[in-house]
């Protein structure tokens, strides 16, 4: 791999200065995507700001019932947090289907937020990527474009985004707060990934120098919650289709539903053209495929890909199905 | 009937299978692997593992293009870089000898499955062909500097397209002694154009690489024309005879060493790029180089199984009884290598049929030449004959294992030859019960969100054996070595050796070592075609005859035990089977071409196998899930329960990818893996692995030494259709596409 120098800041404020005075420089969280992405070329770094040891680690309790965790747990530690389990059981489930257990116990929850797309063409060194190379053209379009976005996509780029964690984050209104130099902001999980739009190579408000110090997730929904992921294999494989839900039904009524969508999205998706359709209604099978089919409006496939707008509406029909089916106790606990 | 049972997850050892003698009291008792410690340990020491020293690193700079010329390379940055010993391309790289072509004279001219003169052509014929070596003081520096190698190309038009080069297909021939590729026995169309019932499927397989655990690696030294090799080939003497000819060395000028090998399934059969060029390399440089492949490396200069487009069509009575049997099958193979399979082979051996019709054909293209994996076309065609019988079965309205029982035959369909050993309708009644299989219900029962279905297939690999040789010797110090070249890639020859060692000399075991993994070592077969078992058993079992006949002639010191005479006299007594140079050798192998060819004749050996799953199919996402599996086995006698257990339970595993999994996609327009790593290619997780119950007949070939057939590759075969049969039984689909992904299940994908 391209030569390039690491350093162990001792403290966040030195980690920003680091990034800050250094063109080229990258943070460094468990370096599970990273790494790989650097020894194949398709990252570069000058330096690289190893910001894993830094006391971010804290799972917080807030006082509105919330909680604020540190952007270096470690994904198995937050999916294993007796308070996570028992409140936000659809993130506890959507870490728990995401990699492998030793790729969870590494990667952190900030630089889960930053992971790249898995496009094969993005790691195609001899393939056009825009996302690599912004302007260079597109070889997954017309390529092998079954594992392709259908939702949020331009004519620059379809990648999928790869996350778990971040669909189920849009999904509970989670906020992250990114510290530089200049400050904190806090900006919305919906909000910090952005569409590839004409520069897909950007991916987040995040600038270069700004570090993901915490997510901040408000006190849960009411209501159950699940995380129901559709891959190619039982375990360690990204998402065909996934759906994060939060549903709340009153007298029969949906009061209010959560919906995010993963795999289908060059974003992690929040559905809310589909939550307006469920929310003050009953539920039923044909109202979440309504309510999905508008979600997917939109949706540009191709034949290979096409098959995520129906897997889609299937799992979200079965997920929302089983969140209000009461007797139906493994619904969101945890296994 | 004897069985083995053997548990999943195996208990340390498991018992004896019965009917054994006194004397013989290690063979067939589930010994653990003599490897297995320093394996779980992490002792072992691989190829990549081993310190060497003055030590350089070597990687590789794939060709972008499908066909192309190389017009110039610019090394200079590379060269430039801190670190970088040099960089080795056609400008530089001395000269190899072109491979040779094949000679059933000497199978080690089969080595190579590319004819492509690496570094030294300017000529490009598949994407990611090696065209530059970099070598460094470092992986990671070498591997850098590769990135700054420019390579100049003019690009040439390709053919790539798997689907669209379709009618440029031809037949492939079928030579005698090779698998069955073709043949004819009465008029099959005009037998299913007059049967009663008629199915008739179009399926397809795609492509799958080995994605054994330990990545290629090779390291090379030369001193002066004498070469040593380590690499964990599966064919050491191959390897050997193959790279003394490519540079133009003296055969026993060449040592290579594969100890420790972490699984191969065919894919390291072959010598390909990365060990060429690594002594090539180590040849420029003149320091040792060690070339660690990276997985994206391994798959794209490694063969891999070939896609298949298969039709099956089956005519039949009213009753089942099978009046016509047609299965051809198009294979991918290469313009510079690689070949046809034997996709059609299981409709040749499966059923009784009075008229039948198998062919192949070959597309070639511009791409890496295909190669052996793990039951090459039989794990593929089994999947189209066993699903067509499936389908059968439910037209006729008939038990699958009925309709099995109604078509059962003792000889080969197509030639008449004797089976030497089938014993199906027992492998049949040993599954069913064992799974519970009469007592499964209707398919596509509800549990919950999911459809619960049970499917079965049969399983079969013939049978063959090779030359072997070894050395046994029983020295004064009251030990037992048994010394020979043969490759362990994980499935314990090693082991099972020692056993039958014991055996044969009635000593202790643990009196017994087995020395291997070494050309300095009596010439082995490769490992491979579920060959090296039997392969070696016999020598050994020669070796020990001779080493008691000459212990007999000892004189009076020969009364007791074998270790007690030799004690006794004072002196190792050594013996050897065959003879690996010279006139000698040159007649051994003539006399296994005759002793083939005849048997041939005679009889068809097989493993036999009977497969039962249960599935559950997710009702809304179309997810697969298997949920339980039985297989029994008839592999002849066997030697090592615990191993034997291992190398089928591996096969149903391996299957489990073929079904559910495992596909290796191609850009069609360019030639190039889409996704060359096990990010994209899917080999099944523990989760998608149930336990799986494995019985064994244990019976032995009345036409094999010792009764020994060989387990490796039958477990994988019939595994597709028994799932597909499974989810059919399930859901109602019949489904004709593997793998068998959710957009597949629910009738989603755009058909193949």
């Amino acid at each position: 791999m391209r030569p390039f120098d690491y350093a162990r800041p001792a403290d966040v404020d030195e980690a920003l200065s680091l990034v800050g005075d250094t063109p080229g420089a990258r943070f460094l969280g468990g370096g599970t995507n990273l790494v790989d992405l650097l020894r194949r070329g398709v990252e570069t770094a000058d330096l690289l700001v190893d910001v894993s040891r830094l006391p971010l680690d804290e799972i917080e309790e807030a006082a509105d019932g919330g909680l604020r965790v540190g952007a270096g747990v470690r994904n198995s530690d937050l999916a294993h947090h007796p308070l996570v389990r028992r409140r936000y059981p659809v993130l506890s489930r959507a870490l728990l289907s995401g990699a492998s257990g030793q790729l969870r116990a590494m990667a952190t929850v900030g630089g889960n937020l930053h992971q790249r797309t898995r496009c094969p063409y993005f790691t195609d060194l001899d393939a056009p990527c825009n996302k690599r190379d912004r302007g260079a053209g597109c070889a997954a379009r017309h390529g092998a474009s079954r594992g392709l976005a259908v939702l949020g996509t331009s004519e620059r780029c379809a990648a999928t985004h790869p996350s778990d964690l971040a669909v189920a984050l849009v999904a509970l209104d989670a906020r992250i707060e990114l510290a530089s130099r200049d400050g904190v902001r806090e900006v919305s999980a919906d909000g910090f990934h952005v569409l590839p739009g004409e520069t897909p190579d950007i991916e987040t408000v995040a600038r270069r120098d700004e570090l993901v110090t915490a997510v901040v997730l408000p006190s849960p929904p009411p209501g159950r919650g699940d995380y129901r992921k559709v891959r190619d294999r039982a375990s360690y494989a990204f998402a065909l289709v996934s759906v994060a839900a939060v549903l709340d039904v009153v007298d029969g009524d949906v009061a209010s539903v959560r919906l995010g969508l993963g795999g289908v999205g060059t974003v992690p998706w929040r559905a809310h053209r589909a939550e307006a359709h469920l929310t003050g209604s009953p539920l039923s099978d044909e109202r979440v495929a309504e309510a999905v089919a508008l979600e997917l409006a939109d949706a540009r496939t191709t034949p290979d890909n096409a098959f995520k707008v129906e897997l889609a509406r299937r799992t979200a029909v079965a997920t929302l199905r089983r969140l209000a089916t009461p007797s139906d106790s493994t619904a969101g606990a945890i296994a | 009937m004897t069985t083995t049972p053997t548990r999943p997850r195996a208990t340390p050892s498991t018992p004896p299978t019965a009917g054994r003698t006194d004397e013989r009291q290690w063979v067939g008792r589930g010994v653990d692997r003599r490897d297995g410690p320093a394996k779980v340990h992490g002792d072992a020491l691989y190829t990549a593992d081993r310190p060497f020293p003055g030590l350089t690193h070597g990687w590789m700079v794939h060709a972008p293009h499908a066909r192309a010329r190389i017009v110039a390379i610019d090394t200079a940055a590379a060269r430039a870089h801190p670190g970088v010993v040099d960089v080795v391309t056609h400008d530089n790289a001395p000269r190899m000898a072109p491979p040779p072509s094949a000679s059933l004279l000497d199978l080690s001219s089969l080595a190579s499955r590319s004819r492509v003169e690496y570094l030294n052509t300017d000529q490009v014929h598949y994407d990611g062909q090696p065209v530059a070596v970099v070598v460094a003081e470092s992986l990671e520096t070498a591997r850098y500097a590769a990135s700054l190698v420019r390579v100049d190309y003019e690009v040439l038009p390709a053919t790539t397209d798997f689907r669209a080069a379709r009618d440029t297909a031809t037949r492939a021939k079928q030579t005698p002694a090779a698998p069955t590729v073709s043949g004819t026995k009465g008029d099959a169309v005009a037998s299913l154009d007059a049967s009663p019932v008629v199915v008739e499927l179009g399926l397809t397989t795609p492509a799958h690489h080995h994605s054994a655990m330990e990545p290629h690696v090779t390291t090379a030294h030369w001193d002066g024309d004498r070469l040593t090799v380590w690499d964990p080939t599966q064919g050491i003497d191959w390897c050997r005879k193959h790279l003394a000819r490519r540079f133009g060395v003296d055969v026993r000028q060449v040592r290579v060493l594969a100890p420790v090998i972490g699984g191969g399934f065919g894919g390291k059969g072959s010598v390909w790029a990365g060990t060429l060029l690594t002594v090539l390399a180590a040849r420029h440089v003149e320091r040792p180089v060690r070339m660690a492949l990276s997985r994206e490396a391994v798959t794209r200069t490694v063969g891999a199984r070939t896609p298949t487009m298969q039709r099956v069509a089956l005519g039949a009575d009213r009753d089942g009884r099978l009046r016509s049997v047609v299965h051809e099958a198009v294979v991918r193979s290469s313009t510079v290598g690689g070949g046809s399979e034997q996709v059609v082979a299981v409709s040749t051996a499966l059923y009784a049929t009075p008229a039948l019709r198998v062919g192949t054909e070959v597309v070639e293209l511009d791409m890496l030449p295909n190669t052996f994996m793990r039951a090459p076309g039989d794990a593929t065609g089994s999947f189209g004959l066993e699903s067509a019988m499936d389908q059968l079965a439910h037209d006729v309205s008939l038990d699958p294992v009925e309709l099995r029982l109604r078509n059962d035959t003792d000889r080969t369909p197509l030639h008449g030859r004797r089976f030497s050993h089938r014993r199906v309708p027992d492998l049949m009644e040993l599954g069913s019960r064992e799974f519970g299989w009469a007592e499964r219900g209707p398919g596509g029962r509800r549990d919950g969100d999911r459809l619960v279905g049970h499917g079965m297939a049969l399983a079969y690999h013939p049978a063959l054996t090779f030359e072997a040789h070894v050395v046994l010797r029983a020295t004064a110090a009251g030990r037992v070595v048994l010394r020979t070249s043969a490759q362990d890639m994980g499935m314990g020859i090693a082991t099972v050796l020692a056993q039958v060692v014991a055996d044969e000399l009635a000593v202790p075991l643990d009196r017994v070592g087995v020395e291997y993994g070494d050309s300095d070592q009596p010439i082995a077969p490769p490992a491979g075609g579920s060959t090296q078992t039997a392969s070696l058993t016999a020598a050994t079992v020669r070796a020990a005859e001779r080493l008691r006949s000459r212990v007999q002639r000892l004189g009076p010191s020969a009364a007791g035990s074998v270790l007690d005479a030799v004690r006794a006299h004072g002196q190792d007594v050594e013996v050897v089977v065959g003879h690996d140079e010279g006139l000698r050798a040159r007649a051994g192998t003539l006399r296994w071409i005759a002793e083939t060819l005849w048997g041939q004749r005679r009889w068809q050996r097989a493993a036999w196998g009977a497969h039962f799953c249960e599935v559950a199919v997710d009702a809304d996402t179309g997810e697969v899930r298997v949920t339980r599996w039985v297989g029994a086995f008839d592999i002849g006698a066997v030697l090592n329960a615990k191993t034997a257990a291992s190398q089928l339970r591996g096969g149903i595993v391996m299957g489990l990818g073929l079904a559910l999994t495992e596909e290796s996609v191609t850009d069609a327009r360019t030639g190039r893996l889409v996704g060359p790593d096990l990010t994209h290619y899917h080999v099944p997780s523990h989760a998608d692995v149930p336990e799986i119950g494995i019985h064994l007949l244990g019976d032995p070939d009345p036409t094999a030494p010792r009764g020994v057939v060989g387990a490796g590759e039958v477990g994988i075969t019939g595994v597709g259709a028994a799932v597909a049969n499974a989810v059919f039984d399930a859901t109602g689909r019949r489904l004709t596409h593997l793998p068998l992904t959710p957009d597949r299940v629910l009738g989603l994908a755009p058909e193949a």
